[in-house]
């Protein structure tokens, strides 16, 4: 029975490229429809998923590895590397987030790119995106990975810059492409370390030969960090996070589903999926552990000075991301991939919301342009305040527990300063998503368009309801950190750890109070009436300014990176190249030039003197062979 | 008919040569097109008669013909080919109709610019199959004539002067060859009679001094090093790409500087292999520094053509790097990415010339906004741009990554450095599809066709076996890895058996469900 279910399995991904297919040569005479199709394909995906993910908990738990063989991709010498699918618990959870909340987004779409002309190919593209992100997740190999891995930063590129003729998208796009390709290099490098110390790029061997003692811990150190370079360009942590932000020139719905909830937690799956060769190295867990903290904060204080909103969520999306990478760091595999699941519903939501914002006010992005927008956009509203709360941390809804289980991993594993500054990212994220729902949705209209907004069509709330149940309900998933999803996972994410410290109680009261304290406060600076935040703000210049601009990190690779290295070229190509190296051939040329005319004052060309000179020779040669023969 | 396979699909060309000749001026422009059109399809037709009889269990070489030709002086006439020549040959024929059609603009001369393209391939086959020294150094002089004529009659704004350039640079790089031959048929004639035949040569190179060797060594190398080209000898590339007629440039980037990287694996490493070690260091240095010093300069460039061309010079690193870490997978990764390059690039160079067609530029900075004007040509030119930025799926990545693997195993540093060309391609790549593609249209551009008819039949075969290759590159690999591998056990014997260590035997992933 499982087997002639399994054997389904490569369907999952083939019915979105098929789709992306169809989409991209027929798109223009589908019109309407291209969307319908993509949609299509997605929600089968999704059932598919279902199903075989129901089939892989029927079995026994510690038999719940399913491997399919498509093919053998590459085969030199011992070396191989085969097409093989491989659905296990993890993959099956990143592919229920990627098919599920993928179909939402493509229905969504269907409403928010009505009328645009290119239609059929930003569906094509948004297709071909779920297809390599399932090549991601379900590949049994780091080269399967990495095909999909680069796949989405090709889809990535694409959709950012679907909008080309703008400037900014344009530029946008292949920011986002050259800075995750720094970190995708350095894991390439990384796979080539793989390859040379094991022989080979399969998960189950690897895994195998790690737990054998088949390399050491320094080896075991070089290829995680060369991985985790990978993770943090692809999830934009600190210091390769600058192309996240610059990426929201692209449409909203692409936002939501690659720079929230798919795409960017490719780097959290990839250190669960590598965890034994990061424990068994150790250092490389606590390099995790603190680019996630660094981040989570570091853009925590961003997303607070940013008054574009989907600025705001964008950073947001990378401190979430930080939040993730804590936990892995901390060995807390199942509260990492819980925070993702939960992460993929509010995010989504909220992003699918702000393009409802957009949607309904002639495309506005600048909060201080809004406010009052609950009156006028109600289901938007309701559902954007849930995602929010569902951040936030409002109990009981879903990033109350996802972030809870994560802070008390720390406090029980004795790790005191990572509980202190995680709570503090948790005031933070509070805090600015605080302000963004009260700068927009409370208050009074602050412009012609927040007055005469509009409510999107049904196309596009009932996705955002949909996701609204999954950001207040995901919590069920897992009420603790040992709860049910943990329990799943546990066969290949290990235990959760734990250990003694506050009680839970005591936590969730600290947690609430965080919560609590940092919504009283943002609602009283920004939406009670009662003070003048703008003019507040310029008081306290230049920190907002600074926090706007993203500590400026920018500029300094623009002073540190970019400019010199641009200078470096141009030098090389110009100087080096054209002066140096070829002056010396020309001056060679023009003495041979000098000597020849001077010998034998010739009038033809060299060329010809060259070729006859070759003639000649060949004759003179099978002479001088003929008379030796 | 099939027993002199080799021989029929190396001189089928002159078929077209004679018509040509003969019809005189009599043919008409379109008549002459489509002759030397025909010719090339059937050179490729026959060409694929080859891979149908390639038997992959001869890891030498195959389908011999060899025939006396001047007894007196051991000149013989003699052909074969194994896993490496076989997708040269078919990259050339395959190459040759897409770079006719893509010529069908060319109003100046027809005619003589169609014998230049067919005596261009039959020298270039010729070189790929010849197993008599004398007769490769024939087929390999005979094949700057044309292409010469190609650059200096129908050429940019400086082509004599490209054509100069590129003539006496590889002419220099000869001079060596022919020396070095000359002294390796006088040292066989020791014993007997004396010959050219390649075979023969092997043992009579294996009986010199490592001295000798190393210097007979060197006079090969510099001239297929100029041919590759190899850092510091690549400065007649970009001229004479960016003169080049666009079918010129496809071809030369296509196949001809295969021939230089052919040329270090079929004489260099078979006749030297001890001196080949001997210098595996020093031409590795230079294929790095080929492979990062080629691509820095393709950052700045602002003619494309000029762009693409030092973007060879990178990609080119990559496969003499791969050929002289002495490993399977760098020797195979190396031959694929010679393939794979001729059809990445190729395709770039064609989308190029569909560009330049239509707006009478290749200046970046004249350029702009084509995806929304020409979607279709925009869209395959991004599609040939990802395949060179070496995009897994498509064909560039397999042999790049044989050729990372299997040059890391030998040296972490050369393998790494290698790496940052994957960097870099992004950045001159995407650099420039954006100032050629994105942002607003200048106005003059504003009513360009899109691609058509004959441009789709140019695009879709090379853009199709981009992905094919990518998807399925055991196509190409299977039949050249017998090969590679005796080349590899040849070369180097600690390295034969692999690369990688072979672990204890790891639970194999069970089909299926595991237990």
């Amino acid at each position: 029975m499982t087997q002639t279910v399994f054997r389904f399995l490569w369907l999952i991904p083939a019915l979105p490229l098929a789709g992306a297919a169809v989409n991209l040569f027929f798109g223009k005479r589908l019109g309407k429809l291209s969307g319908v199709l993509a949609s299509a394909t997605m929600g089968v995906a999704f059932v598919l998923s279902a199903v075989l993910v129901k089939e892989l908990v029927s079995l026994p738990a510690e038999g719940r590895l399913v491997v399919r063989h498509l093919f053998d991709w590459i085969k030199v010498g011992n070396f191989t590397v085969a097409a093989d699918l491989r659905l296990d618990q993890v993959s099956a959870i990143m592919i229920l987030v990627v098919t599920g909340v993928g179909s939402l987004i493509h229905v969504y779409a269907i409403g928010y790119m009505d009328g645009d002309p290119r239609v059929g190919r930003f569906f094509a593209y948004l297709n071909l995106f779920v297809f390599f992100m399932l090549m991601l997740v379900l590949g049994e190999n780091l080269l399967l990975l990495y095909l999909g891995w680069e796949g989405v930063g090709l889809c990535s590129y694409l959709l950012i810059g679907f909008w080309f003729d703008r400037p900014e998208a344009a530029l946008a796009a292949k920011k986002a492409f050259i800075t995750t390709r720094i970190g995708d290099t350095l894991m390439l490098v990384g796979l080539a370390l793989i390859v040379a110390k094991f022989g080979t790029l399969d998960f189950t061997a690897i895994f195998n030969s790690t737990a054998a003692g088949a390399i050491t811990k320094g080896a075991a150190t070089a290829i995680a960090l060369l991985l985790f370079a990978g993770a943090i360009g692809k999830s934009a942590q600190v210091p390769l996070h600058v192309w996240l932000p610059d990426a929201m020139a692209g449409p909203t719905p692409v936002s939501a589903l690659i720079h929230a909830a798919t795409m960017v937690t490719a780097g959290v799956y990839l250190v669960v999926r590598m965890h034994p060769i990061f424990e068994l190295s150790g250092v490389a867990m606590t390099v995790v552990l603190v680019v996630g903290l660094v981040t989570a904060i570091f853009a925590g204080t961003c997303a607070f000075g940013q008054d574009d909103i989907k600025r705001v969520l964008a950073y947001s999306t990378v401190s979430q991301l930080g939040f993730m990478f804590m936990a892995v760091g901390m060995r807390a595999y199942a509260a990492a991939l819980f925070m993702l699941v939960a992460h993929a519903f509010y995010k989504a939501l909220m992003f699918l919301g702000a393009g409802s914002v957009m949607h309904g006010t002639h495309d506005a992005t600048d909060m201080k342009t809004f406010g009052g927008l609950r009156k006028t956009m109600p289901i938007t509203a309701f559902t954007f305040l849930i995602g929010a709360a569902a951040q936030a941390g409002v109990p009981p809804l879903a990033g109350f527990f996802a972030k809870d289980a994560i802070l008390e991993i720390a406090n029980h594993t004795g790790r005191i300063a990572v509980y202190v500054l995680g709570t503090f990212a948790a005031l933070l994220s509070a805090a600015y998503i605080g302000r963004l729902v009260f700068l927009t949705f409370f208050g009074e209209p602050r412009s012609q368009e927040a007055e005469h907004a509009h409510e999107s069509p049904p196309v596009m709330w009932v996705p955002l309801a949909v996701l609204a149940v999954g950001a207040a309900f995901a919590g069920w998933l897992n009420f603790t950190p040992e709860g049910r999803l943990a329990g799943f996972l546990e066969p290949v994410a290990g235990r959760v750890p734990t250990g003694p410290g506050l009680t839970v109680p005591v936590m969730d009261a600290i947690a609430v109070a965080v919560t609590l304290g940092a919504l009283i406060a943002t609602w009283y600076v920004f939406a009670s009436g009662k003070i003048d935040w703008l003019a507040m703000r310029e008081r306290l210049q230049p920190i907002p300014r600074m926090l706007q601009n993203g500590w400026y990190v920018d500029k300094a690779y623009q002073t540190v990176f970019v400019e010199p290295g641009r200078t470096f070229a141009g030098i090389t190509a110009f100087v080096v190249d054209l002066k140096i190296i070829d002056g010396l051939v020309n001056a060679i040329g023009a003495g041979v030039k000098r000597l020849a005319s001077a010998g034998r004052h010739l009038q033809t060309g060299y060329v010809r003197n060259y070729a006859l000179g070759l003639g000649v020779g060949l004759v003179a040669l099978l002479f001088w062979a003929g008379v030796r023969g | 008919m099939t027993a002199h396979i080799l021989t029929i699909t190396t001189f089928l060309p002159l078929a077209g040569v004679i018509v040509l000749l003969g019809g005189g001026r009599n043919l008409s422009d379109q008549i002459t097109k489509l002759i030397a059109f025909l010719t090339t399809v059937a050179t490729f037709v026959a060409s694929l008669v080859i891979v149908g009889r390639f038997d992959t269990a001869v890891s030498g070489f195959q389908m011999v013909e060899h025939a006396a030709w001047v007894k007196s002086i051991g000149l013989s006439y003699l052909l074969g080919i194994d896993g490496i020549s076989l997708w040269m040959v078919l990259l050339t024929t395959f190459l040759m109709p897409l770079a006719v059609l893509a010529s069908w603009r060319i109003e100046k001369d027809v005619r003589r610019y169609m014998l230049a393209m067919l005596i261009l391939e039959i020298s270039v086959v010729g070189s790929f199959v010849a197993l008599d020294l004398l007769l490769f150094f024939i087929f390999f002089e005979a094949l700057l004539v044309p292409m010469y004529l190609l650059i200096g009659g129908w050429g940019g704004e400086r082509r004599v002067y490209a054509a100069v350039k590129f003539f006496l640079f590889t002419m220099a790089g000869s001079a060596f060859l022919l020396l070095a031959i000359l002294f390796l048929y006088s040292k066989s004639g020791a014993s007997g009679q004396a010959t050219f035949d390649l075979r023969s040569l092997v043992s009579v190179a294996g009986g010199l001094s490592a001295g000798t060797a190393r210097w007979l060594f060197m006079g090969f190398f510099v001239a297929f090093a100029v041919k590759v080209p190899l850092f510091p000898l690549h400065t007649w590339l970009a001229d004479a790409h960016t003169e080049a007629p666009t079918a010129g440039s496809v071809l030369l980037a296509g196949v001809l500087l295969k021939v230089g990287a052919y040329g270090l694996i079929r004489f260099n490493l078979a006749l030297f292999p001890e001196a080949a070690k001997y210098f595996a260091t020093f031409v590795s240095v230079l294929a790095v520094i080929g492979i990062i010093y080629g691509a820095v300069c393709a950052i700045m460039q602002t003619d494309i053509k000029r762009l693409v061309a030092y973007s060879s010079v990178s990609h080119l690193g990559f496969v003499v790097l791969g050929i002289f870490a002495f490993t399977r997978q760098g020797m195979t990764g190396g031959v694929l990415q010679m393939v794979n390059h001729g059809l990445a690039t190729g395709a770039l160079f064609l989308l190029v010339g569909m560009v330049y067609d239509r707006t009478h530029t290749r200046q970046l900075g004249e350029l702009g906004g084509l995806a929304g004007v020409t979607p279709w040509l925009a869209g395959a030119f991004l599609f040939a741009v990802f395949a060179s930025v070496g995009l897994p799926g498509l064909n560039s990545f397999i042999g790049e990554f044989l050729v990372i693997v299997g040059t890391f195993s030998v040296s972490h540093w050369f393998g790494s450095l290698a790496a940052i060309a994957v960097i870099l391609a992004a950045i001159y790549l995407l650099w420039s599809y954006q100032r050629l593609a994105y942002g607003p249209v200048h106005e003059e551009h504003r009513a360009l066709p899109d691609v058509s008819v004959r441009e789709v039949a140019i695009l879709a075969p090379i853009l199709g076996l981009i992905l094919v290759f990518g998807v399925a590159p055991r196509l190409l690999t299977d039949k050249i890895q017998p090969t590679t591998n005796a080349v590899v056990a040849r070369v180097h014997p600690a390295h034969a058996q692999d690369a990688a260590p072979v672990l204890p035997p790891a639970a194999a992933p069970a089909e299926g469900s595991a237990p």
